[in-house]
C-alpha cells in the first residue's frame, strides 16, 4: 500500500501537487483521471519515487516492488528481448514476458524499430521483468491506435489478474470504465473525487466528477 | 626509399621501407587511439553522470585540451622522457613507445569530451527509465557507453584523424629515425625539406587513402552493427 499524506510537490514557481492525500490499496486497477495538467503524472511519478515531496508524506507499507511505464517511453538501443532482459530482477523469463505482451515475435528487432503500440507493450515487458507488486501506467494508450489500444488494454487485464497492484493515468473516460476499479479524479493538484467505479459512473458525488463524466471542462 | 621514385611507384613495387613505414603509423595511432579511448570514455562518461563542484570548469577545460599544440605536447613528453628527466630511465625517448605516449596525450581530450557530450545526451533520454529501474552508478555508465557506441565511433574517428595527421610530436620524440621511428606524416615533412615534392605529395595521397580506408571501414561496421541492434 502507499499512502500520500497531505503531499504538496512544487517546481519553482508552480504546485503541481496540492495538499494531496490519497491511498493505493492492494486489488482492482486504479484510474486515476482529470484534465491536462491535473497532477496524474506527477502522482505517478511521485509514487514511483522519482520526484520527492515538496511538504507532506509518502508512505509505503511493505516496501513494495514498483515498477513504471512512462507515457512516451525510452528503448535501450538493444533488441527487445535484450530491453526486457536488462530490466529482469532475477530468473530470465524474457520470453514469457514478450508472450505476455504478444511480441514473441519481435525479440530479436532492434527495440528502436518497433511500431508505437510494440513499444508500449514492450515497456510493459519491461516494467514487468522487475517483477512488481504495483505497476504505474503513465497514460499508456494516449498515441495508439484502437487496435494497439485494445491490446494494451487486454495485457493490462492479464497483468491485473496476476494480483499486480495497476495505478494508471488516461484522459479517455472510456478506458477508465473498461479498466478501473477505482477512479480517482485529480484537478489543480488535488483529488476531487475517489470511489469505486460503478458509483464514479453512475453516482458522481461532485460537481467537478458529473461535469467531468459529461464531458464539460474543468477550469 | 629510393629517391628517384614516385609514391605509385613504391607502392605498385611494394617498397618494403614503405610498407614499414606505413604500418608504423598504423600502428603508433591505433594504439594511441586503443589507450586513449580506454582512458578517454570512462573519464568522459564520469563527467557526463556525476554532478560536482568546477564541473562546468572541467568541462571547459577538457574541451580547450582537444586544441592542445602537439609540439608542445611533444617537447613536454620529450623532457619526461629523455635522460635527465622524471622517466628517463625507462629509455623510451626516440622509440616507437614514445610516440604513442605523445599521441596517447593529445588523442585522451579529443576522445574525452566527444564522449562526455554523447553520453550526456544519452543520460538525459535514459535518465527517468534507469532511475525507475533502480540501475546502479556503475552499470548506468556501462549501459550508457554501450549503448551510444555507435555514436562513439565517431569520437574515435575524430582521435585516430587527429593521430594520423600529427607529426609535431612524433618528430620531437620519435625523431624520425629511418626504418625505426619514421612514419607517413615525418616522411612527408622529410620529403618536403629535401626538396622531394612529388615524393611528399605521394606519400601525402597515401596517407590520405589510408586515412579514408580506416573512416570507411568504421562506417560501414557502424551501419551493420545498427541494422542489428537499433
Amino acid at each position: 500500500m502507499i499512502r500520500f499524506d497531505e503531499v504538496t510537490i512544487a517546481a519553482g514557481a508552480v504546485t503541481l501537487l496540492d495538499r494531496l492525500s490519497l491511498t493505493l490499496a492492494a486489488g482492482a486497477p486504479t484510474v486515476l483521471i482529470g484534465p491536462n495538467g491535473a497532477g496524474k503524472s506527477t502522482v505517478l511519478r511521485a509514487a514511483m519515487g522519482l520526484l520527492p515531496p515538496t511538504s507532506g508524506r509518502i508512505l509505503r507499507e511493505g516496501e513494495p516492488r514498483r515498477a513504471i511505464v512512462f507515457q512516451r517511453p525510452t528503448m535501450l538501443r538493444r533488441t527487445a528481448e535484450a530491453n526486457v532482459r536488462y530490466a529482469m530482477a532475477d530468473a530470465d523469463r524474457t520470453a514469457e514476458l514478450l508472450a505476455l505482451v504478444g511480441l514473441e515475435h519481435a525479440a530479436t528487432r532492434p527495440a528502436r524499430r518497433l511500431s508505437g503500440g510494440e513499444q508500449q507493450r514492450l515497456a510493459l515487458a519491461r516494467a514487468l521483468a522487475r517483477d512488481p507488486t504495483i505497476l504505474f501506467l503513465d497514460e499508456p494508450t494516449a498515441s495508439l491506435d484502437p487496435a494497439s489500444t485494445k491490446a494494451m488494454e487486454d495485457v493490462i487485464r492479464a497483468v491485473g489478474r496476476q494480483g499486480i497492484k495497476v495505478v494508471m493515468s488516461t484522459h479517455d473516460l472510456g478506458e477508465a470504465r473498461r479498466l478501473a476499479g477505482e477512479v480517482v479524479l485529480l484537478h489543480r493538484g488535488r483529488v476531487v473525487e475517489a470511489a469505486a467505479a460503478p458509483r464514479f459512473f453512475d453516482a458522481p458525488a461532485t460537481e467537478e466528477a458529473r461535469k467531468f463524466i459529461a464531458g464539460e471542462l474543468l477550469v | 626509399m629510393p629517391e628517384n621514385l614516385s609514391a605509385l611507384d613504391l607502392v605498385l613495387t611494394g617498397d618494403p621501407a614503405l610498407f614499414a613505414i606505413v604500418r608504423l603509423a598504423l600502428v603508433v595511432s591505433l594504439s594511441a587511439v586503443l589507450l586513449a579511448a580506454l582512458i578517454g570514455v570512462p573519464l568522459g562518461a564520469a563527467i557526463a553522470l556525476s554532478s560536482f563542484r568546477g564541473r562546468d570548469a572541467a568541462i571547459v577545460f577538457l574541451n580547450a585540451m582537444m586544441g592542445l599544440p602537439p609540439v608542445v605536447i611533444g617537447l613536454i613528453v620529450y623532457l619526461a622522457l629523455s635522460r635527465s628527466g622524471p622517466l628517463g630511465e625507462w629509455g623510451l625517448l626516440f622509440t616507437p613507445q614514445a610516440m604513442v605516449i605523445a599521441q596517447t596525450i593529445l588523442v585522451t581530450p579529443i576522445i574525452a569530451a566527444l564522449a562526455r557530450q554523447t553520453i550526456e545526451d544519452l543520460w538525459l533520454e535514459y535518465r527517468d527509465e534507469l532511475t525507475a529501474m533502480d540501475v546502479r552508478p556503475l552499470r548506468r555508465i556501462t549501459t550508457l557507453v554501450w549503448d551510444a557506441r555507435f555514436s562513439l565511433i565517431t569520437a574515435l574517428l575524430a582521435g585516430f584523424g587527429r593521430a594520423a595527421a600529427e607529426v609535431g610530436a612524433v618528430i620531437i620524440v620519435g625523431g624520425n629515425i629511418d626504418g625505426f621511428t619514421r612514419t607517413m606524416t615525418t616522411a612527408i615533412a622529410l620529403e618536403t625539406s629535401k626538396g622531394n615534392l612529388p615524393l611528399a605529395i605521394g606519400l601525402g595521397l597515401v596517407l590520405i587513402a589510408i586515412v579514408l580506408a580506416v573512416n570507411g571501414l568504421a562506417w560501414a561496421l557502424r551501419r551493420a552493427a545498427e541494422r542489428l541492434a537499433g
